[in-house]
């Protein structure tokens, strides 16, 4: 029986090896595991080192994300306004916006634990929900933690990140809408990068 | 689409609770605050999106002023297993009436899960200081009035700050009302150990939410409408039990693909637009499986 399970396991890799193709449930798995390894161990960003964060994040967890996707989201109808050279620099800012809001949630890990809940994926489908829960051991409830990964290409990548139901990016669309409504495009384009400055300025200081 | 099951977890709630003589104040500024529905935005949605400003900065004053300090200071002399014990305690009493909302809802199976949470807690737990119910997996759930109106259909009506509870949606305040009504905490004789059970509940509450706070100031560029719509989906996302319909769908085409006119289609815009009609049904319900 086990060595049955054995076989199947390294038909399994191999088969994975073979397509390049890594499934999406395992790839959240493998960087949610790689990431809070080195947190962990690692006091500085622990104690609120947000630069630090987000050096680890962006080598190795950006190249897994969408961001022209997850900006064509947050902007919604208005994307289409937005000329190429503007669709460049909204997703540049909100990239960075992004970053730094995910750089800063490692910063408030503690010693919760990812849960990963049960995943499945019909044989052709582009489009995955990775659902996983942070488990807090001290105070506070549990708290879900979905992505949603898009097949492109060859590799899945993440386009939206939920936590408790609240979407990273869908949350900026009426705020977005506000401005680009008040202030166009380029009005949207400066309140974010009015944003990423001010930013910068608390999280580097460190 | 995403795979999907009917798993559910809970998650913190924003709830606060405080004395009766503040309630009735508050309900008498909210009917105010929806009567003078004139200060619009353009966001259907939040339709006294002028008063709701003022109400949150009220609030955030207020947080600021004392129950954050309160809060920092309550979480930096007691160790996490005093806090947690505390946390549990509320959790347990809040677990009676998740059941009887369940029950409401006809969600059989989840409603004596949560009794018997509570029978467990309970005992076992000595008076719910120790959740080992969650450790015998019988798993915490997060409902109240507010969402079980939304499962029977009643839509969110406009979204309303309410002095020291912080935001709500029409539907939700007459929940919260229910809530409070029937909290044990809320109702408990003598009114000094209710203060201070409620102050302490109030204050635990705030310090598990502290690690949120800067992760909010790092995300928002507007504090108010980020808070207003995190709220937003975090309700929708609990009436559906973790399982809502994600509403990006129709923007699923790709980046450079070409102008169609579902994109102006998307989010059904008028659902907030009866504002003062505080039980104004509509389309939810369909969602719901």
């Amino acid at each position: 029986m086990k060595s049955l399970f054995v076989f199947f396991s390294g038909l399994l890799i191999a088969t994975t090896a073979m397509t390049q193709e890594v499934a999406p449930d395992v790839l959240v798995k493998t960087v949610t595991n790689e990431v809070l390894e080195i947190v962990r161990k690692d006091k500085e960003i622990q104690s609120g080192n947000t630069r630090k964060a987000i050096d680890l994040v962006e080598s190795k967890v950006l190249g897994h994300f969408n961001f022209t996707r997850m900006t064509q989201l947050a902007l919604a109808r208005d994307w289409r306004q937005a000329s190429a050279a503007q669709q460049k620099i909204l997703t540049d800012e909100f990239h960075v916006l992004l970053v730094r809001t995910y750089s800063k949630a490692l910063t408030e890990y503690k010693n919760q634990t990812i849960a990963f809940k049960p995943f499945s994926l019909k044989p052709g489908e582009t489009d995955a929900r990775v659902r996983t829960e942070i488990r807090q051991s001290g105070a506070g409830k549990n708290i879900e933690l979905d992505y949603y990964l898009e097949k492109s290409a060859a590799d899945w990548k993440v386009y939206d990140i939920e936590v408790g139901g609240i979407s990273l990016v869908t949350n900026y669309r009426e705020s977005f809408a506000a401005e680009v409504r008040n202030n166009g495009i380029d009005g949207l384009i400066k309140s974010l990068q009015a944003k990423n400055k001010s930013g910068e300025a608390t999280s580097v200081k460190k | 689409m995403a795979a999907r099951s009917n798993q559910q977890v809970s998650e913190e709630r924003m709830k606060i609770a405080l004395p009766a003589r503040i309630k009735s104040v508050t309900v008498a500024m909210v009917a105010v605050g929806l009567l003078a529905g004139c200060a619009t935005s353009g966001n259907p949605k939040d339709p006294i999106e002028g008063f709701n400003r003022a109400m949150f900065a009220f609030n955030e004053g207020l947080d600021a002023a004392i129950v954050k300090p309160v809060a920092t200071g309550y979480e930096a002399v007691l160790p996490t297993p005093i806090r947690t014990g505390v946390t549990n305690f509320f959790s347990n009493i809040e677990d009676l009436f998740i059941g009887v909302n369940n029950l409401l809802q006809g969600k059989v199976p989840e409603a004596i899960s949560d009794l018997g949470r509570v029978a467990i807690n309970t005992t076992a737990g000595l008076l719910g200081v120790i959740d080992w119910a969650s450790d015998a997996g019988l798993e915490k759930h997060d409902e109240d009035f507010g969402q079980t109106f939304g499962r029977w259909g009643v839509g969110n009506g406009a979204y309303v700050v309410i002095p020291v509870f912080g935001p709500r949606t029409a539907r939700d305040t007459v929940g919260l009302v229910l809530d409070v009504a029937v909290d044990p905490v809320a109702n408990h004789k003598p009114t000094r150990t209710r203060d201070v059970a409620l102050a302490l509940r109030l204050v635990n509450d705030r310090a598990n939410l502290l690690p949120a706070d800067k992760v909010i100031e790092e995300a928002a560029l507007d504090k108010y409408s980020y808070m207003r719509d995190a709220y937003l989906q975090r309700r929708r996302n609990l009436i559906h039990d973790g399982n809502a319909p994600r509403e990006s769908s129709a923007y699923a085409e790709p980046v450079d693909g070409p102008a169609t006119a579902e994109a102006d289609a998307i989010e059904p815009r008028a659902e907030a637009a009866s504002a003062p009609s505080m039980l104004a049904a509509r389309t939810e319900a369909a969602e719901v499986k």
